[in-house]
């Protein structure tokens, strides 16, 4: 069977038909897990029982137990999200050496369908980054070329993903997390509706903002992944009680009637020429396939990242508050303990423990809280955040979807940006403001840049509105000119 | 301007120990960065209340009982020093 090019379908029906066992299908992709990460450096935290939880699946085949859509497939998972009994960092030196025990419910449930977990994955400290070059485990290396970022901060996802060290991966994205890594290594990566995955077992950054979601080679595997990690959680209070639609079984490429929505201050702003052309040739297809092709405006959209890097860091610098040196993770060495007051006891913990971007992130959002400019940044920032909400709500009255770059451009160069914050920050343009409004965004694969480097196309929903979001994706899927292109790691 | 006496209060407020490399490093960034943030305030909020939640959410109403799904010992475990059950910290009173 060619592991390497099929479906998570395809391996689970394998696995459950006997044709393959997932003792077989787990060793082959760990091995190449591997072999590949030696470059990559994708992988943090290789799952060393992966054969015995392959093996319970083999032994639930043959005493004819059911099984869930996932039998046997190999995930690998970002080391954001809490597995039980495997190292959960962060990208931290906080948090070196804690272990949960428990998993977060979004592996919880992938562990429930059949899955099973290879690995954790490299990413940005605490997601705080767009190139992976700030995880205390270093930085990830683009498959396609390994001179540029994979992007981030999701980058360990999107470079296993995209080299296939395991057959699907799970990332988070508080403000383009999972779409512009994806679209930087050439893979599919969904950021769910607010509230749709729960964030129980997730470390946090940004709670208003952070959402779990599948990054996977194809829409259908994306599809598939999403409908098995949604639903409600009680033991997330902002998980949503919807129902979980049937995504995969509604899938259609059937355009008829579906209003796209052309985001006219993406054309206008300062795009590289082969992402404009990447957009253009989208929608032009698009047109093709029957859909009606509209101008939306979100005039609102140039301040998306001030006002996205205002929450995020006030956020987190109250969910990083808990990172004091008492219950687990990093403690500085104290040789006597009882003779250290317990402001030093923190501040040296804290200083030594946090990386430079995660430690100005909390110095932002202090100062933004701190009294005096609370009303100025974010009391300011939460008002715009529902004007944004309300721009979008009179768009989604014109189209269904909305098309957009993912990005300006497609990958750097590693080291490029790292030295300046508002430049790295500045990438977020197009992906931030889904965040903002918690709709549902994805990123999908469209074409390659002169350069040979991945241009994902984005495409934004209405809240909970992932299946026409997915329909149009998987329609661009089908005919678009990377199809089938394979990164030099093939 | 986010001078170094500012970058240094907020440190102590973030109980973050910075060095003076780190106090400069900030200074500069932090004052380029806020001035770009600055911008939002050109945008009309007049009789908008601020967004917390970005999605519709219902609440959710369970019974008050007692479950334990992990021990004392599961939930200690990571400390990075313990007696016991209990958390080993400086004195704090």
């Amino acid at each position: 069977m060619d592991l390497v090019n099929s479906s998570l379908t395809d391996i689970s029906n394998a696995v459950k038909d006997q044709k393959i066992s997932a003792e077989e299908v787990a060793s082959f992709f760990f091995k190449r897990m591997k072999d590949l990460n030696q470059s990559l450096n994708a992988v943090v935290f290789e799952d060393e029982n992966f054969l015995s939880a392959a093996r319970v699946i083999d032994s639930k085949i043959s005493k004819g137990e059911e099984l869930g859509p996932l039998a046997g497939v190999p995930f690998g998972i970002k080391d954001m999200l809490c597995v039980r009994n495997l190292p959960a960092t962060a990208g931290s030196k906080i948090l070196q050496g804690f272990v949960p025990p428990y998993d977060s419910t979004a592996v919880a449930k992938l562990k429930n369908a059949g899955a099973v977990i290879l690995g954790k994955l490299n990413q940005d400290e605490f997601a705080m980054g767009s190139s992976n070059e700030t995880s205390i485990q270093g930085a990830v290396q683009n498959p396609w070329n390994n001179k540029y970022v994979p992007g981030g901060s999701s980058g360990g996802s999107a470079a296993a993903q995209a080299s296939r060290m395991m057959a699907a991966t799970l990332g988070t994205d508080t403000g383009g997390s999972i779409r512009q890594p994806a679209s930087f290594c050439g893979v599919v990566g969904v950021k769910p509706t607010y509230g749709r995955v729960s964030r129980y077992g997730v470390i946090a950054y940004a709670s208003s903002l952070d959402q779990v979601g599948p990054m996977t080679s194809t829409v259908e595997d994306a599809a598939l992944t999403l409908e098995v990690i949604s639903g409600f959680d009680a033991k997330d209070s902002t998980s949503s009680q919807r129902a979980v639609p049937e995504w995969t079984r509604a899938l259609s490429k059937d355009l008829k009637g579906i209003r796209v929505g052309l985001l006219k201050e993406c054309m206008r702003s300062s795009l590289h020429k082969d992402v404009e052309k990447s957009v253009e040739n989208s929608i032009d297809e698009l047109k093709k396939m029957g859909a009606e092709i509209v101008e939306v405006s979100l005039p609102l959209i140039e301040y998306a990242v001030p006002v996205y890097y205002l929450i995020a860091a006030c956020e987190a610098s109250s969910n990083l508050a808990r990172y004091d040196g008492v219950k687990y993770g990093y403690r500085s060495d104290f040789k006597n303990l009882s003779s250290v007051d317990l402001e030093t006891f923190y501040s040296q913990t804290r200083g030594e423990g946090f990386g430079a971007e995660v430690k100005r992130r909390i110095m932002m959002g202090t100062h933004a809280l701190s009294s005096g400019y609370y009303d100025s940044y974010y009391l300011k920032a939460g008002k715009v955040r529902r004007l944004f909400v309300n721009q979008y709500k009179d768009a989604f009255k014109q189209c269904d979807v909305i098309l957009s770059p993912v990005t300006a451009a497609p990958a750097f160069k590693l080291g490029e940006r790292i030295a300046d914050p508002l430049q790295m920050y500045l990438n977020d343009i197009f992906t931030t403001s889904t965040n903002l409004a918690g709709l549902p965004g994805m990123s999908v694969p469209f074409s390659l840049s002169t350069d040979g480097l991945p241009i994902g196309i984005q495409i934004t929903a209405n809240h909970f509105d992932e299946q026409r979001m997915l329909n149009v994706a998987w329609a661009l899927e089908s005919v678009a000119p990377a199809k089938g292109k394979r990164p030099h790691v093939f | 301007m986010i001078d170094k006496k500012t970058i240094q209060n907020i440190a102590k407020l973030a109980r973050l120990k910075i060095s003076e490399v780190e106090a400069d490093d900030y200074s500069q960034q932090l004052t380029q960065v806020m001035d770009y943030f600055e911008r939002i305030s050109k945008i009309d909020t007049s009789g908008v209340e601020p967004l917390v939640t970005p999605a519709e959410i219902e609440v959710h109403w369970r019974e008050d009982v007692v479950e334990q799904e992990h021990t004392a010992e599961d939930m200690v475990a990571n400390a990075p020093a313990r007696a016991g059950n209990l958390f080993k910290v400086p004195p704090v009173v």
